[in-house]
């Protein structure tokens, strides 16, 4: 018998059965024991039916990917059996239903087999309750059963199951938070009384937490809606896209903090909308996907030639078209570099965790309105949907940067130019001021003494219509050159990260979400002796040259690492610095990169001297 | 204070072509906005792209010239964040009934208080007069090299089953006719609709004020008459267009089928004026409703951060205990 520190667990079932639900209830259970947590959710385009799964890693210290190897396996129906023994621990156990699956269809003889009678054990809970008749629409309480069956066997306290059960139910069903709680116990009770001498041989226990460390449990869209929030946005429209859509429904959800979200008749109005909330000086956003984003584009070029701060929020899936809508792809990142006709503007960002989530949102309208731009947020799939633990938010030091944003004072003294030159005449305004850093004083929409207009032709300093070649010179260089100007003022650790040590054997470069499963990698190759250092790029747009190529020059083996076909990230290092990698590894089937086909791939790089790994992993 | 019309013009050059009907629907934007009497900063024009889409150029409030398309989306989005700007969205028939005309529908649905001015001529003029949404079946401009294949739409038909709480028809030569529209439109709480028969002079030489007027030429003489004209006003004939209470869904009915009866006559008769009038919560009262901080402060003036300090200052921290484990 061995107390684990870490574990893997896998629910699997029908879509609509539930399974997300027993996850979160095995999750939290175990984060309020103490345990960090990192959940992985995959799913078909599918509303009830087709296979979806869960999977929950628990460990004493954080966990930022999923594994390829659980320790229990549990399920209710047949399809989950079939597809997943076969990542079964061997030692781990399978719990299935012996009324829908026969031991026969388990060929793992190196497992602990735990057939759970759910319905009998469901029909007695109810009849406890007075619900015979109901037996048979409570069938979804499999989901709690299965959870308390799972920790049974790990001996984990019931009591804690208990509580995080009810405190499901609690509010919206007492009743049926008691007959859970029941049927919680009963399955536990069954297991204990069943499966006690078997020889499963892993044990977990509630673990102290630090004093004084308070811990959430979230998942991507929960965290950039909330960093929304603080930042200030205050508008936000959306067109109901996988996986974005949780984030705006987040949102509506919070009519207390009093963000307007519109549900539009397509992304195109839900940017121009967004555009046109932003004139009048409201942090405004949108959230879609990359099809969503692929309608865009036009409007975003005209944020650009207006000057508009927007920010848009992309939650990457798996193209081209509608490719594999419910999977993950950072498969956008040239495209949003390029998106939209002529040259315009824009700062593209990738954050790679929950905290970035929340943080970047708030970094992502300082700088929509310090540089007057659109910016865009590559976030994707793999962390809107995964949920996991992490340090409370400490949002003290969270500051707003509003650039040159005027009053209605300001307004009017620099209309009137009070001794310098003035920037209006007659009640109007030069909006697009030629200034030497690029970036013009910004009136908004209402402001007395401010008018001014707004065209996507190129336009004079007051916004109206030329095609003047010597103002489009001057024009195209004061907006091009805010570039230059945010890659001098944006901090270094705000571009890049880096982890590990300097002197290491090999030299990953990531963007995005990918740095979970890399930096998970990396503490087992250290402990294996391979030295890995990570460079997450974080701030892809203007190009962070100078991090870039001081991590690079002088790096032993360098390896792209991202979730796409082609190498997108690395494809722009080259055309940026000229700097190639030396091996690489991709992944494009949907499913994140977990952290042992990394490392994996890793240390055949370092010692076969492979070039090029694709991964595969992941049903 | 009312505005004088010097004041509301602009310096821009105008290079819209001579005898365009478009100068007829500018000079009534000019005397509805003066009429109004709301300081000019608190006024938005927004427009598509077009000829009319540079309408707003020539017009001295704020103007947002947006895309093909567009404006619409662009408006609702200004009017939803700053509820104490008045907004009027104008643009070409192209524009809002073809390339726009998701943004068209949908925002009749939703009922945002903005006045929608179609500047409605049946042809593409700035791409060198291709068939526009409204041309009827069979007509062939001069510019098309055959005759329009495609049926027309009737925007007011549309727009009347889209949600539209006003909706509209004026002519561009009759401009007090249509200043009295757009003034009604803008002071109509609520989504509200202005076609604008809109003659244009270079492509269309069919639907031309000669045409719209019912004028003649005398062969002989050269001498040109109004004999029977095709426009006529709704309000001339008796027509009540407004609903008088809009709980009364056989007073509703009663009134959207006779508009939807106008909406079809065409050719030897032409109505204009105000077709259908229905007083609904406007979307900005719908959002109140949900969330009372809309109704006393406006998004774009919703304060989230020190000044002095510049640290964000909403508090999530009722939020952030929904997901608190630990």
């Amino acid at each position: 018998m061995e107390y684990l520190k870490e574990i893997a667990w896998l629910i699997g079932g029908p879509q609509g059965s539930g399974v997300d639900s027993s996850a979160s209830t095995f999750a939290k259970t175990l984060a309020s024991g103490g345990y960090h947590i990192f959940g992985g959710r995959e799913y078909h385009s599918n509303i009830k039916g087709e296979h979806s799964y869960y999977q929950i890693r628990a460990s004493d210290k954080p966990v930022r990917s999923s594994v390829n190897e659980v320790h229990i396996l549990a399920t209710f129906e047949e399809e989950t059996l079939h597809i997943h023994q076969k990542y079964v621990l061997p030692n781990g156990a399978i719990l299935f239903d012996p009324t829908i699956s026969k031991p026969e269809s388990i060929h793992r003889k190196d497992v602990t087999l735990v057939p759970l009678p759910y319905m009998d054990l469901i029909k007695k809970v109810a009849a406890e309750f007075g619900k015979e008749k109901d037996a048979n629409k409570l069938a979804v309480m499999k989901n709690v059963l299965s959870v308390a069956a799972s920790l049974a066997l790990l001996e984990y306290p019931f009591e804690q199951i208990a509580k995080t059960v009810e405190s499901f139910f609690i509010a919206k069903k007492p009743k049926l938070a008691q007959m859970n709680v029941r049927g919680a116990e009963m399955a536990y009770n069954y297991v204990r009384e069943n499966f006690a001498k078997t020889e499963f041989p892993w044990r977990l226990k509630p673990i102290p937490v630090p004093a004084g460390e308070k811990r959430i449990f979230l998942n991507g869209t929960q965290a950039a809606a909330m960093g929304k929030i603080l930042a200030g946005c205050r508008f936000q429209t959306y067109y109901p896209i996988t996986p974005a859509s949780d984030e705006s429904e987040f949102l509506e959800s919070h009519p207390e903090y009093g963000c307007v979200v519109v549900q539009c008749e397509d992304e195109i109005s839900s940017v121009c909308m967004a555009v046109g909330a932003a004139l009048t000086g409201v942090r405004a956003s949108t959230a879609t996907s990359g099809p969503g984003f692929c309608l865009m584009v036009e409007g975003m070029g005209w944020s650009g030639i207006n000057e508009v701060p927007v920010v848009i929020f992309n939650y990457q899936r798996a193209g081209p078209s509608t490719g594999l809508p419910t999977r993950f792809e950072q498969g956008d990142l040239k495209f949003a570099m390029s998106s939209g006709h002529g040259d315009f503007p824009r700062i593209i960002m990738a954050p790679g965790d929950m905290d970035e989530y929340f943080f970047d949102a708030i970094d992502a309208f300082n700088y929509a309105e310090r540089y007057q731009v659109p910016v865009i947020v590559l976030n994707d799939k793999n962390l809107a949907n995964s949920t996991k633990t992490i340090s409370m938010f400490d949002y003290s030091n969270a500051t707003i940067d509003r650039g040159v944003l005027l009053t209605d004072a300001e307004v009017t003294k620099l209309a009137k130019g009070n001794g310098k030159p003035a920037k209006g005449e007659n009640g109007n305004f030069k909006r697009f001021h030629f200034e030497e850093n690029g970036i013009s004083a910004r009136p908004v929409l209402g402001q007395e003494n401010g008018v001014f207009w707004n065209t996507g032709d190129e336009h004079d300093e007051y916004g109206h219509i030329t095609e003047d070649p010597d103002i489009r010179i001057k024009m195209m260089d004061k907006r091009m050159h805010k570039l230059e100007v945010a890659s001098k003022e944006i901090p270094s650790d705000k571009k890049v990260m880096t982890f590990g040590p300097k002197d290491a054997d090999v030299t990953v470069v990531t963007w995005g979400s990918t740095k979970g499963a890399i930096l998970d990698a990396m503490e087992d190759l250290e402990k294996e002796g391979i030295k890995v250092r990570l460079l997450q790029v974080r701030i892809i747009h203007p190009f962070p040259m100078e991090e870039v190529v001081n991590e690079l020059k002088n790096a032993k083996i360098k390896v792209g690492c991202e979730m796409n076909f082609q190498g997108q990230l690395i494809a722009i290092i080259r055309e940026f610095t000229g700097i190639a990698m030396d091996a690489n590894i991709f992944k494009y089937t949907g499913r994140p990169m977990k952290k042992d086909e990394v490392r994996d791939a890793l240390r055949d790089i370092v010692k076969k001297h492979s070039k090029k790994v694709v991964l595969t992993h992941g049903a | 204070m009312a505005l004088e019309l010097k004041e509301l013009k602009t310096d821009f050059r105008n290079d819209w072509c001579v005898g365009c009907g478009d100068f007829g629907i500018l000079n009534s934007i000019h005397m509805a906005i003066s009429a109004l009497g709301k300081p000019r900063h608190e006024i938005v024009v927004a427009s598509g792209i077009g000829c009319s889409g540079k309408t707003p150029h020539w017009i001295n409030t704020y103007g947002v010239h947006t895309l093909h398309g567009r404006s619409l989306p662009f408006a609702l989005g200004i009017k939803l964040a700053n509820p104490e700007l008045t907004v009027i969205c104008v643009g070409g028939d192209g524009d809002g009934y073809g390339i726009g005309a998701a943004h068209f529908l949908n925002s009749g649905r939703r009922n945002v208080d903005v006045t929608y001015i179609v500047f409605n001529n049946g042809v593409y003029g700035l791409t060198k007069g291709q068939a526009s949404p409204t041309l009827h079946r069979g007509e062939k401009p001069k510019s098309l090299p055959s005759p329009n294949i495609n049926d027309n739409i009737n925007p007011l038909a549309v727009a009347l089953c889209s949600g539209y709480t006003f909706i509209a028809r004026g002519y561009s030569y009759d401009v007090k006719q249509l200043k009295d529209l757009i003034l009604k439109g803008i002071n109509h709480k609520g989504m509200a609709l202005i076609d604008v028969l809109q003659p244009c002079p270079t492509y269309n030489n069919l639907q031309t004020k000669e045409w719209y007027e019912g004028i003649e030429e005398d062969e002989e003489t050269g001498v040109k008459t109004k004999k029977n004209p095709r426009v006529y006003k709704l309000e001339e004939s008796g027509y009540d267009a407004v609903v008088k209470n809009p709980d009364n869904i056989e007073e509703v009915e009663h009134k959207m089928a006779q508009a939807f009866l106008k909406s079809q006559e065409w050719g030897d008769r032409i109505p204009t004026g105000v077709l259908y009038e229905i007083s609904q919560p406007d979307y900005g009262a719908r959002v109140a409703a949900r969330m009372p901080a809309y109704a006393k402060t406006a998004p774009a003036k919703m304060p989230f951060y020190d000044l002095a300090t510049k640290k964000a200052n909403t508090d999530i921290s009722p939020l952030l205990k929904d997901f608190q484990v630990v």
